[in-house]
């Protein structure tokens, strides 16, 4: 059979029909192309991101700030990883009844709280940092739209206020503000590194798809800080602040050889785990960036010049009326007595016999004398706003400025600067430069300001002071040759020297035969009757000079007979304790 | 000829399901890294926190009420300090 030549099997269909089917089949097929087209093609950046949001994700990861610890390793700042809650302010969506929820589990006022999120300045911003875990928990618990918690690191100080103003602090955002923290800032701050992952639908991480940008850890920082001495600073100067009512005060503790910085601590205090109420005459680190004038603590330095210059020798006879007339000033002497050897006049810290000495000095060598020990320059602690003080060029000094430099008017020293001065007597002539960070003693070389036998001969003397007869008979370490200069300075109030403003200081170091502790102690407008530098600073200087020689376990080097008559004095004994 | 072609063909499934076995053992390596590095990670924050809390202890403020207030401990006076310098020496004091 022949099926082609049937003519009832012959496909007989409208050319129409044909068209409009094919033409269907053509537009549905365009329809696909199109859409494809358009997903693939136009479409693409868009679908391929959603896609990757899906599965890949950016991770930052988290560099901690570096710690900071004392010289033994007993921490004064670390960071620890706490949450905090942000808000997406396009995503926020509260009602009435969360908000005032929310505003419960944080325990802030509503008003406030709504003040926080209705602020729509930012896309992100934060809303509380940090919360407790608590709070966190409940806050998740919520579920609310556009507020999620963050991990983020916060500092927390230990020790607390008594290393506060070495130490410093930061803000919220991790950057150091004061002290070490701002000093050692770029050190201490950790860099953020950054992952590309992919994740599969639970959640897990597949793969890498990118190379891993490893975060930077902070480095961490060991402190020359002794926390114990730095301790005992605190308790003794808290204590006599108290004592004597006065307005502040601060301790140096030095470490002779090195020229570390042992203790710092000033009066009053601030508490860095506390940022809320901060007032800035507390935060401020008096002892390096406050500067007095150092009345008779500068003494020595006079003495110094003198004998360098074979000018005088400790033995020397020096006339010292009651008064003596430089100029058109009157230098008086308060307990005179009418001859005095230089040693006298350092132990008994007589005005006419150090203006006396100093006045055979031209201007000139003065100021060198001065400026070797490092006055009105900076004291290179490296720390943040330290203060070089003030010594004026010799060229304009006259007679009269030059007497009254001779008992420490008309030039300004930090404590800090002072105390590191008075290492080339304690250091027989070198001076340490300071630092705030622990070192090894062979990486540091001094710098010689006197030769060993003037620094020596100043340092016997200052060594009188402490004895019978002397301004500084409170500084007396029980075991212990104590050497040191006590100060009493009237104060400038209004450009004027007040009578009833006083500095009271001291500087000393011990055991005076090889001396290893340098101690600065100023105590800032005594106002409870006693005001000489003996009696306010020095029992300070006693007791922290006390518990430090005991701390480092230094032999001690009082000859016998001195330990016996100490022995027989009880009520000194009651003193003697430095505690720790 | 037709015979090398089906060991090929073998040697090619062999070799694949190699390849998967293999990926399959990267991934889940991968995933217990992932968990041992979150872990360390955990164990580092516990650390700093064990860390901070030892030297919250540890302050000498706190240790020295502590010792004063709860223990009665006092500095040694004067006179009940003996200093050992090597050699013998009459003894005055109470011991």
């Amino acid at each position: 059979m022949n099926f082609h030549t049937r003519k009832l099997l012959k496909l007989n269909l409208a050319p129409w029909r044909m068209a409009t089917v094919g033409g269907l089949l053509l537009s549905g097929l365009l329809v696909v192309a199109g859409r494809a087209f358009y997903l693939q093609g136009l479409n693409t950046d868009y679908l391929q991101g959603k896609g990757d949001a899906v599965a890949n994700r950016n991770l930052t990861l988290p560099a901690h700030r570096g710690q900071v610890a004392d010289r033994h390793g007993q921490l004064l700042a670390i960071s620890t990883p706490v949450e905090s809650l942000w808000a997406r302010s396009a995503e926020l969506e509260l009602t009435g009844e969360q908000r005032a929820h929310l505003a419960r589990v944080l325990d802030m006022p509503a008003r406030e709280l709504s003040s926080r999120l209705d602020r729509k300045s930012r896309s992100e911003f934060s809303v509380r940092r940090p919360v407790t875990p608590e709070q966190a928990a409940r806050i998740t618990a919520m579920g609310v739209p556009g507020l999620h918690l963050r991990r983020e690191f916060r500092r927390y100080y230990p020790a607390g206020e008594v290393a506060a103003h070495v130490v410093g602090f930061t803000n919220v955002d991790d950057l150091g503000q004061e002290g070490v923290e701002r000093a050692y800032q770029d050190w201490l701050a950790g860099r953020e590194g950054e992952r590309q992952i992919m994740r599969d639908r639970r959640g897990n991480t597949i793969r890498d798809l990118a190379p891993i940008k490893t975060a930077q850890m902070g480095g961490n920082l060991a402190l020359a800080l002794d926390l114990k001495i730095q301790y005992l600073a605190h308790r003794e100067l808290a204590a006599a602040i108290a004592t004597h009512k006065a307005k502040g005060g601060s301790v140096v503790v030095l470490d002779a050889k090195t020229g570390e910085i042992l203790a710092l601590a000033n009066q009053p205090i601030f508490n860095p785990n506390n940022r809320r109420d901060y007032d800035p005459n507390s935060m401020r680190n008096r002892a390096v960036i406050d500067t007095f004038e150092p009345g008779s603590t500068v003494k020595p330095f006079v003495a110094a010049a003198v004998l360098e210059r074979g000018l005088f020798h400790p033995d020397s006879i020096i006339d010292t009326p009651q008064t003596w007339l430089v100029g058109n000033k009157l230098v008086r002497d308060e307990h005179p007595h009418p001859q005095m050897t230089v040693s006298e006049i350092i132990q008994k810290s007589s005005n006419v016999g150090a203006v006396k000495m100093a006045m055979t000095l031209t201007p000139q060598q003065h100021w060198e004398v001065l400026h070797r020990a490092g006055f009105g320059q900076m004291p290179g602690s490296g720390f943040p706003g330290e203060s070089a003080g003030r010594l004026r060029d010799a060229s304009i000094w006259r007679p009269v400025e030059q007497a009254t430099m001779a008992y420490g008017y008309g030039l300004s020293v930090s404590l800090l600067q002072l105390t590191r001065a008075y290492m080339a007597f304690a250091n027989d002539g070198e001076v340490m430069p300071l630092s705030f960070l622990k070192r090894e003693p062979q990486e540091i070389v001094g710098e010689r300001v006197f030769s060993p036998a003037v620094a020596r001969e100043v340092r016997a003397m200052m060594e009188l002071v402490t004895q019978e007869g002397g301004t500084g008979t409170r500084t007396r370490v029980p075991g212990y040759r104590v050497a040191g200069k006590t100060g009493t300075a009237h104060k400038l109030v209004n450009g004027r020297y007040a009578s009833d403003c006083y500095l009271s200081s001291f500087v000393g170091m011990a055991p005076a035969s090889n001396p290893r502790l340098i101690i600065g102690v100023v105590i800032d407008e005594p106002s409870g009757g006693v005001y000489y530098g003996g009696s306010v600073a020095g029992p300070v200087f006693a007791q922290v000079m006390a518990g430090s020689l005991r701390q480092l376990g230094l032999p001690p080097d009082a000859p016998e007979t001195a330990t016996k008559m100490t022995q027989n004095t009880p009520p000194l004994l009651a003193r003697a304790g430095g505690g720790l | 000829m037709s015979r090398l072609n089906v060991v090929l063909a073998l040697v090619l499934v062999v070799c694949a399901l190699a390849v998967i076995q293999a990926q399959h053992r990267s991934r889940t390596y991968f995933v217990e890294l992932e968990r041992l590095k979150k872990e360390a990670r955990a164990l580092e924050e516990q650390w700093g926190k064990l860390q901070l809390e030892q030297s919250t202890w540890a302050n000498p403020a706190r240790v020295d009420t502590f010792a004063r207030t709860q223990l009665g401990l006092v500095p040694p006076a004067q006179e009940r300090i003996r200093v050992e310098t090597g050699r013998v020496e009459p003894w005055g004091g109470t011991p």
